[in-house]
C-alpha cells in the first residue's frame, strides 16, 4: 500500500495536495460556527449525486416530464426517497446559504482582503437561486408550471429586450417541450457547471486568506483535520437528518399534470421566493418593474458594495443592520403572504384552489393505478377526459345557466337563480321518486316558472303542467310500494352501473304500474293514473300500448346514455317536449368529446376506485 | 493571529506533534464514520433507482392474453396445410416505463401449418444475436440476415451446420381455438444452447 502511495505521490504529488487540503491551521481551534460553508458543499454534493440519478429516469418534454417524475415517485424502487432528498436538500441549501451569508457578514469575513471571495459567494448565491427556479418547473405539475409562468412573465419587464429574453428562456411563444429542454439544460448542465467552477474559485481564494477568525485566543489552535472536519461532518449529518425526516414525513409533492387550460389559483413560488411574490402586490400597474427588478436590484447592489461600505467608520455596523433589516423585511413579507393565504379575506378561495389541486393530483393517480395507465397523450389527457374531473366545469359552463346541481353550479360554486330542475343525483332512486311525487317541486319543474325561453316567459307550462297536475291528483293515491316499483322500473331502463343492482321483481311490478296505473287491477281510477297515458315506451323493440298518441316525452330507455343524448340534442322533437319545449338544444354547443364527458358525468359513469378495489 | 510557533513548524508538523493522540484517533475515526454515513444515503437512494430495471414487474394489464397467457395471432384458414411459413405480428398491450400502449405489435412469429397436426410457431428472432430472420422461399429455409444462420422451415432446427446460432429457432406454445391460432409469445436469451426465458 505504502509502495503504491509512494509511486502515486511521486507522479502526482498527491500527498502534498491532501495535506494542503486537510491540514489547514485553524487559529482559536475548531468551532461550530465555521461549519456552514462545509454544509453548503455537502448539500451541493448531495444534489449532484441525486440529480445525476434522477437524470437517468427523467424525460424533459411536455408529454413525458410529469409522467417520468410520476414513475420515479410512485413506481421505481426508492424513487420517492431519491426525489425527496433532491427536493428538500434544494430547500435546505437556500436556508444554509442565508446562514452562511449572515455568518460572513457578522464575522466581517467580507472585508478586505476577502472582497473578491465575497463577490464570488454572491455569484454562487445567484446560481443556487437559478437552480431552484429552473428545478421547480421540471416536474411539469400545475404548481411548478404556473409559478414559473409568473416568474418568466416578469422577465418581460426588463427594458428593451424583455419580451425577447422571455421568449428565449421559454423557447418559443408558449410553454412547451422546449421550455423543458431549456430549463433542464440550465438546471442539469449550465448552472451546475458554473457552480462547480465558482465554488472551486471560492474555496481556492478562501484558502489563500484562511478562515476569518473573530477570536483567535478562543482555544488552542487546531487543524482542519480532524477537529473541524468532525464538526463539519456532524453538522452535515444534522442537515441530512432534517432532509430525511422531511422526505419521509412530508414527501416531495407531485401535483396534477400541468394544463394551460386549467388555471391554478393556488400557484405560489417556492416558499423562499414567497417574499418577492408578496412584494409585487405593492406595485400596481406599470410600477411593477420597481418591485420585480429595480428595488431588488438596488438591494442586491448594496450587498455587493458592502466591502467598500465597511471602510467607513460605522460601515460594518451599517452592513449588519442592513442585513438584519432586509432579513426582517423578507420574514415580514413571507409571513404576510402566508397570512393572506391562510387567514385573509381571500383565504377561502386559496384553500379551495389548494384542495381542488389536491383532488386532481389524487384523481390522476387513481386513473393511472386503476384505469388504463398513461397513454402516449400523457397524464394531462387522463384528467381532461375523466368525467368525474371535467364534468363539473362542463356543467357549469353549459347547463348551470338554468340548472342547478345539488343546489350549486356543478363545481361547488353558487347557483342562486336556477330556472330549471336540479340535476344532482339525476336518474337515481331518490331523484326519480321526488320527480314522480312532486314534479312541480323546487328540485324539478318548480324553478321554470321564473325562466324564459327564446325571450318568452315559461310561466307555469311545466311547474303546473300535465305532469305536475297528474302528481297532484294521483301521486297521493299511490302506495309507497307502487311508487318504489315504478321508480325501480324507470331506473332499470337507464343501464346505470353506479346505483346498485336493479331489483328485477320490483321493476316488473313497476312496469305493471307504468302500464296499468296500479298493482291492484280493481283500484279506482287506476287507468287514468297509468304513465302510459302520457308517455310512450319501447322495451326490447316492442312498444308498450299504442304508439304516436302520447303528449309527454318518450321514456324508452329513460336515463340511458342514448336517451340523454337524444334528449339534449333534440329537446323540441315531438317524442321529447315538442311544442312545449323550453330547453335549448345542445347541438354544436361543445365538442363531441366534451358532450360525451357531460353525458357520462350526469350519469356518474366514471372510474370509481372503491368499487374497483 | 499571533501564536507561539517554531519557525520551522508547518501544519503537518503541528499535526504530528499533537498532544492528545488518543483523542485525535477517536476524532479521526468519528470524522471518517460520519463522513461515510453522509455519502451512503444519497448513494443508496440513487443506486436503488438505478437498479430498478432489475426488479421483476407485475404485468399491469392483461392485454389480449387469455388466462394461460396465449395471444390470438391469426385465423387458421389463412395458413395452407403444408404451405410456406407466414409471418404474423403479435399484438398485445405494450408497457414502456410509464406509458401503456394498448394493442400494439410487441413482436412477430412465423406460423407453419404441417399437413397433419397442430400449427407450429417460431419466434422470428434469431437465437444467435436477436436479429429478425427472413423466410427465403428460394432456399426453402429461414435465413438470418446478420450472420447467415439458417433454419429448417418445418421444425426450425438449424439447417446449415456452420450456422453460428447455438440452437434452432425458438418454438412457441400454440393452441387452436375456434379456427384461430393462439400463441404463447415469449422471448428467450440469445447465445445459449437451450432456451432460457427472458425475465
Amino acid at each position: 500500500m505504502n509502495a503504491f502511495l509512494n509511486w502515486l505521490d511521486n507522479r502526482t504529488g498527491i500527498r502534498a495536495t491532501v495535506h494542503e487540503a486537510l491540514f489547514e491551521r485553524i487559529p482559536g481551534g475548531a468551532r461550530w460556527r465555521y461549519v456552514w460553508g462545509s454544509t453548503l458543499v455537502f448539500a451541493f454534493s448531495v444534489q449532484v449525486i441525486t440529480g445525476l440519478f434522477l437524470w437517468m429516469a427523467y424525460s424533459p418534454s411536455s408529454l413525458t416530464a410529469w409522467e417520468s417524475v410520476y414513475f420515479i415517485t410512485y413506481d421505481m424502487q426508492f424513487g420517492w426517497l431519491l426525489r425527496g432528498l433532491h427536493h428538500f436538500m434544494a430547500q435546505a441549501m437556500v436556508v444554509l446559504l442565508a446562514i452562511h451569508l449572515m455568518q460572513v457578514i457578522i464575522d466581517g469575513a467580507y472585508k478586505a482582503p476577502r472582497e473578491v471571495n465575497f463577490w464570488l459567494g454572491l455569484i454562487l448565491m445567484q446560481i443556487v437561486l437559478g437552480l431552484s427556479l429552473t428545478g421547480y418547473l421540471l416536474p411539469w405539475d400545475q404548481k411548478g408550471f404556473w409559478a414559473t409562468n409568473v416568474a418568466t412573465k416578469l422577465m418581460t419587464l426588463v427594458p428593451v429586450v424583455g419580451t425577447k429574453l422571455q421568449r428565449l428562456v421559454v423557447g418559443g411563444p408558449t410553454y412547451g417541450h422546449h421550455t423543458l429542454t431549456r430549463f433542464f439544460a440550465m438546471h442539469a448542465g449550465v448552472l451546475p457547471g458554473l457552480l462547480i467552477a465558482f465554488l472551486a474559485l471560492h474555496i481556492a481564494v478562501f484558502r489563500r486568506h484562511g478562515i476569518k477568525v473573530a477570536d483567535p485566543l478562543h482555544k488552542k489552535d487546531a487543524m482542519f483535520w480532524p477537529d473541524q472536519v468532525l464538526k463539519d461532518a456532524v453538522a452535515c449529518l444534522g442537515v441530512l437528518l432534517v432532509v430525511l425526516l422531511l422526505t419521509i414525513f412530508v414527501g416531495a409533492e407531485l401535483g396534477a399534470p400541468a394544463d394551460p387550460s386549467q388555471a391554478y389559483a393556488a400557484a405560489r413560488p417556492e416558499w423562499y421566493f414567497l417574499f418577492l411574490f408578496q412584494f409585487l402586490k405593492y406595485f400596481p400597474g406599470e410600477t411593477e418593474i420597481w418591485g420585480a427588478l429595480i428595488i431588488p436590484g438596488v438591494m442586491f447592489g448594496v450587498l455587493a458594495l458592502m466591502p467598500f461600505l465597511a471602510k467607513w467608520k460605522l460601515g460594518h455596523r451599517f452592513n449588519i443592520a442592513y442585513m438584519v433589516i432586509v432579513l426582517c423585511g423578507i420574514g415580514y413579507l413571507t409571513a404576510q403572504a402566508w397570512h393572506e393565504d391562510n387567514r385573509g379575506p381571500k383565504s377561502a378561495d386559496y384553500h379551495r384552489a389548494v384542495a381542488d389541486a389536491q383532488t386532481r393530483a389524487e384523481r390522476v393517480r387513481e386513473l393511472i393505478e386503476y384505469g388504463e395507465g398513461i397513454s402516449e397523450k400523457g397524464g394531462r389527457a387522463l384528467l381532461r377526459s375523466d368525467p368525474k374531473t371535467a364534468g363539473p366545469d362542463l356543467f357549469k359552463r353549459n347547463c348551470a345557466v338554468c340548472h342547478s346541481f345539488d343546489g350549486h353550479d356543478g363545481t361547488g360554486g353558487p347557483q342562486e337563480k336556477a330556472t330549471a330542475s336540479d340535476l344532482g343525483g339525476f336518474g337515481s332512486r331518490d331523484w326519480l321518486k321526488g320527480f314522480v311525487v312532486e314534479p312541480g317541486g323546487t328540485k324539478y319543474f318548480g324553478p321554470t316558472a321564473n325562466g324564459s325561453f327564446n325571450g318568452k316567459p315559461i310561466g307555469d307550462t311545466f311547474s303546473n303542467g300535465a305532469m305536475a297536475r297528474w302528481a297532484k291528483e294521483h301521486a297521493g293515491k299511490m302506495s309507497s310500494g307502487e311508487i318504489a316499483a315504478v321508480v325501480e322500473f324507470l331506473l332499470s331502463q337507464g343501464d346505470r352501473t353506479d346505483l346498485g343492482p336493479v331489483d328485477v321483481d320490483l321493476a316488473a311490478k313497476g312496469r305493471e304500474v307504468f302500464e296499468l296505473g296500479s298493482l291492484d287491477a280493481n283500484a279506482e281510477g287506476a287507468e287514468s293514473r297509468a304513465c302510459l297515458q302520457c308517455h310512450e315506451m319501447v322495451i326490447d323493440g316492442a312498444p308498450l300500448g299504442t304508439q304516436g298518441l302520447a303528449p309527454g316525452p318518450d321514456l324508452s330507455r329513460y336515463g340511458s346514455e342514448a336517451w340523454l343524448r337524444d334528449f339534449l340534442l333534440n329537446p323540441d322533437a315531438p317524442h321529447n317536449y315538442g311544442d312545449r319545449n323550453a330547453m335549448p338544444s345542445y347541438k354544436d354547443r361543445m365538442t363531441e368529446a366534451e358532450f360525451n364527458i357531460l353525458l357520462k358525468w350526469l350519469r356518474r359513469q366514471w372510474l370509481e376506485v372503491k368499487a374497483k378495489k | 493571529m499571533e501564536h507561539d510557533k517554531k519557525p520551522d513548524s508547518g501544519p503537518v508538523q503541528d499535526f504530528l506533534n499533537a498532544e492528545e493522540p488518543r483523542r485525535d484517533f477517536f476524532t479521526q475515526a468519528a470524522a471518517v464514520v460520519t463522513g461515510a454515513a453522509l455519502g451512503v444515503v444519497p448513494l443508496f437512494a440513487g443506486l436503488a433507482v438505478f437498479t430498478d430495471p432489475l426488479r421483476k414487474r407485475e404485468r399491469k394489464s392483461e392485454g389480449g392474453a387469455d388466462a394461460e397467457g396465449f395471444l390470438k395471432v391469426a385465423p387458421l384458414d389463412g395458413l395452407l396445410k403444408g404451405g410456406e411459413p407466414r409471418r404474423y405480428e403479435v399484438i398485445d398491450d405494450r408497457t414502456d416505463a410509464w406509458n401503456l400502449f394498448p394493442r400494439e405489435a410487441v413482436g412477430a412469429v412465423y406460423l407453419v401449418r404441417p399437413v397433419d397436426g397442430l400449427v407450429k410457431a417460431f419466434n422470428v428472432k434469431c437465437p444467435h444475436a436477436g436479429c429478425s430472420v427472413d423466410f427465403k422461399a428460394e432456399n426453402a429455409c429461414f435465413q438470418c440476415p446478420c450472420h447467415d444462420s439458417s433454419f429448417k422451415p418445418n421444425d426450425g432446427l438449424i439447417a446449415n451446420p456452420n450456422s453460428p446460432s447455438p440452437r434452432g429457432l425458438d418454438e412457441l406454445e400454440v393452441k387452436e381455438v375456434d379456427g384461430m391460432v393462439w400463441v404463447k409469445y415469449e422471448e428467450f436469451q440469445p447465445g445459449t444452447s437451450h432456451k432460457v426465458p427472458e425475465a
